[in-house]
């Protein structure tokens, strides 16, 4: 029985010690074989737009074929991890830049695409393009949509308890007075992923201190944690739980099941900060509020003599392909042509507006206005487009070991178990 | 009448005596008959086994260099409080399983034996937990005890929409409540069998003595159950101190910590914080422990002279 178990584990996350893992790399291993190009999608999202851009490739060029297949998110990322380890990566790899990208870059495992993608990248908006980007070189180029962190309203609930959209922090707090008063979980906030309540943490210490607030975390900074802006996000952190603004029960709600924004969308909850890409939830399971215009959108509000600029966004710019360095050279080759010539091309571009999701690409503006949701993507590509700096989460722009130990620290300082000092010198232990 | 009970009790005896066979064909099947499982055992368990050991002294991050560390995981390990929560969690998890799974399944088991029609009609029922992946039925419950759409909301039923894995005090138990689903079942299925084989002329024989009900349980099924309660005991012992899967589903380890078995620390730390050497060192902390318990467990309770029970 528990064998049984065991093995369903393995089967289920890819892997559970650290040799199986090994093990489980070597059962399927398309890279470095003979049969061409090779790339490791993730499924969800914008799968389709991918699979599509595949299809077209390997039409177009029935000698330089990219086989592609697809996993989900965390099962990529673990075993992504493993084969880039042992030399089994795929020709293409899929990521989010980061910390991990750097990594990459340090032992050699991806290829520099500054030459091969000079096209590409002049097309990219300059905020994203420089996430691929380390030491001046190129070593990964967006392949899909921008995800910045977006602020949604149900207006209908704001309206029946008196409030409105805020856009300042002090506002924020009366709405939340005004919702609480009206028996409805102000903010949603599906704290059981933990990740959500990031974006918050993210956007607080952007408002509060601008870009460097984080940038000194990144730069390792000693006591950057606990600098005062960063200290004062915390405690805002602790000030919102402290007024109930997202409940009591926010710690049991799930992302993955889409149990946050499914408040928004009943009428349970007044708002919710989260990532552009629930946004065709919205419309697939409230469609009557998105169509009457109940559902509103908005940057995140700004703090009160904070140093942030408001145009800042947090979020994951886009997510990136990288050539394995480790592949033989034809099937690099033909990856790196693939992604001159095939990524954000005219076909790419429509197959991802169809499905809601905005391509960080130079001057699509037309295009953007001419789709459906033209409202919700504007807005999405505009504070792309006109972001003073586009913060990567926090999670991927921190190298594993530290990003785990905040995110554990994190939820602790939403569950009130930590305050915002101990939050701040239990993450300065960690640089 | 007495000559016929005599009679029947010995035939039971002897056909309740499969270890009295066994010793009476010494050499028994070929021993080559292990060796199919003895090499999977030892290519998948004992060389990965090597390996951990081995990787508890390095630094590894999984792509990088790897470089020795001497005892520096050993210590950190030690001395991390996250990881000695988790330890302490995993016997608390344990003991909490063995607590509510132990009693509930003996009682079901027991109950189960019988070969009323209706009871076989439950059993059928029971028995369904059984075919069902932890993954699933994790999934199944975060979506059941969700506080706003859950089972509560559906049911109308205010007391069922509580925080139930949001709430640090509570998240534990209601994990030790979904693995109890899981597995009582299964332990149910043990207990049923085992049951099913005590000789009824025993029964008779007690009922003719004046015996109730409860004093058969105590006096009849209980002893002769010790073996059974010994194996099921075990299993669950040692499948709580590796349980996994179906937390990581249901908690992830939260909220905050409140759930972060050894089982799940270890993971966590290897894969998604990419420390192998410490993982590695929570690893064998686990087999170690793991080992230590059901060796105990073996020589306290005597199991490993099982085949003795028809004598006894």
């Amino acid at each position: 029985m528990k064998l049984g178990t065991r093995r369903r584990t393995l089967l289920a996350f890819g892997a559970s010690a650290p040799l199986v893992a090994a093990a489980g790399a070597c059962g399927n291993t398309p890279g470095g074989g003979a049969d061409g190009a090779t790339a490791w999608g993730l499924t969800g999202g914008a799968e389709e737009a991918m699979r599509a851009s595949f299809e077209a490739w390997n039409e177009a060029n029935p000698d330089d074929q990219i086989t592609a297949e697809y996993f989900a998110n965390d099962a990529y990322k673990e075993k992504i991890r493993t084969a880039i380890g042992s030399g089994n990566a795929p020709t293409l790899v899929f990521g989010w830049a980061g910390a991990t990208l750097a990594e990459y870059v340090e032992n050699d495992a991806v290829m520099d695409l500054t030459e091969d993608t000079a096209a590409l990248i002049d097309r990219v908006l300059p905020s994203v393009a420089a996430t691929g980007t380390i030491d001046g070189k190129v070593y990964a180029v967006p392949n899909n949509q921008s995800q910045p962190v977006v602020m949604y309203y149900n207006n209908d609930v704001l309206e029946a308890a008196g409030t409105q959209q805020p856009t300042t922090w002090n506002e924020l707090l009366a709405s939340i007075e005004a919702l609480k008063g009206a028996d409805v979980i102000p903010i949603a906030l599906a704290g059981q992923s933990v990740w959500p309540e990031l974006m918050w943490i993210s956007y607080l210490a952007d408002r509060v201190g601008g870009a460097d607030a984080f940038n000194r975390v990144i730069a390792g900074e000693a006591g950057a944690w606990s600098h005062p802006d960063m200290l004062r996000a915390a405690q805002m952190i602790t000030e919102l739980v402290d007024a109930g603004a997202f409940g009591d029960s926010f710690a049991s709600v799930v992302a993955d099941a889409g149990a946050d924004h499914a408040l928004v969308s009943t009428g349970k909850a007044g708002m919710i900060l989260q990532g552009s890409w629930i946004y065709p939830e919205f419309r697939t399971n409230a469609p009557d509020l998105v169509e009457n215009g109940g559902l509103r959108f908005s940057t995140f509000p700004v703090v009160e003599d904070g140093l942030g600029d408001p145009s800042n966004i947090v979020g994951n710019p886009a997510n990136f392909w990288s050539v394995s360095a480790k592949d033989e050279e034809d099937s690099r080759q033909t990856a790196a042509d693939y992604l001159s010539e095939a990524i954000y091309d005219d076909e790419h571009i429509d197959s991802l507006l169809e499905i809601g999701a905005v391509p960080p690409v130079v001057g699509i503006e037309d295009k953007i206005a001419a789709a459906d949701s033209a409202e919700f993507l504007t807005l999405n590509y505009e504070m792309v487009r006109d972001a003073a700096n586009f913060q990567l989460s926090w999670d991927q722009a921190l190298p594993a070991d530290q990003a785990q130990e905040l995110l554990n620290n994190l939820s602790t300082l939403f569950l009130g178990e930590q305050t915002a000092e101990e939050f701040c010198a239990a993450m300065d232990a960690t640089l | 009448m007495p000559t016929d009970d005599s009679a029947s009790v010995v035939e039971a005896t002897a056909s309740a005596r499969p270890g009295g066979r066994r010793r009476a064909r010494p050499n028994g099947p070929s021993k080559w008959m292990a060796a199919p499982a003895l090499i999977l055992f030892g290519f998948f368990a004992i060389v990965p086994l090597f390996g951990v050991a081995a990787l508890s002294f390095v630094e590894w991050d999984g792509i990088g260099e790897i470089s020795w560390a001497g005892l520096d995981n050993w210590k950190e390990a030690a001395g991390d409080p996250v990881s000695r929560n988790a330890l302490w969690l995993t016997l608390k998890l344990t003991f909490l399983c063995v607590l509510f799974q132990a009693p509930v399944s003996l009682l079901l088991g027991v109950f189960l034996a019988g070969r009323q029609r209706y009871r076989a009609l439950l059993a059928t029922l029971f028995f369904l937990p059984l075919l069902f992946s932890s993954a699933a039925v994790a999934i199944t419950f975060t979506a059941l005890l969700d506080p706003n759409f859950g089972a509560g909301t559906a049911l109308d039923a205010d007391w069922l929409s509580q925080n139930w894995l949001g709430d640090p005090e509570l998240a534990l138990y209601v994990v030790v409540f979904v693995i109890g689903w899981c597995f009582i079942p299964f332990h149910t299925l043990i207990y049923q069998a085992g049951t099913r084989q005590i000789p009824r002329e025993i029964y008779e024989a007690a009922r003719m003595d004046g015996a109730g009900t409860v004093a058969q349980f105590f006096m009849i099924t209980l002893p002769m159950l010790k073996y059974t309660i010994v194996t099921s005991t075990t299993l669950l012992i040692v499948g709580s101190l590796t349980y996994f899967d179906l937390i990581f589903v249901l908690t992830g380890g939260g909220p905050g910590n409140a759930t972060r078995v050894l089982p799940l620390d270890m993971y966590l730390t290897g894969f998604r914080s990419h420390d192998m050497g410490k993982a590695s060192v929570l690893a064998l902390v686990l087999v170690i422990v793991g080992l230590a318990v059901s060796l105990g467990l073996n020589k306290i309770t005597g199991a490993s002279r099982m085949d003795s029970r028809s004598e006894a």
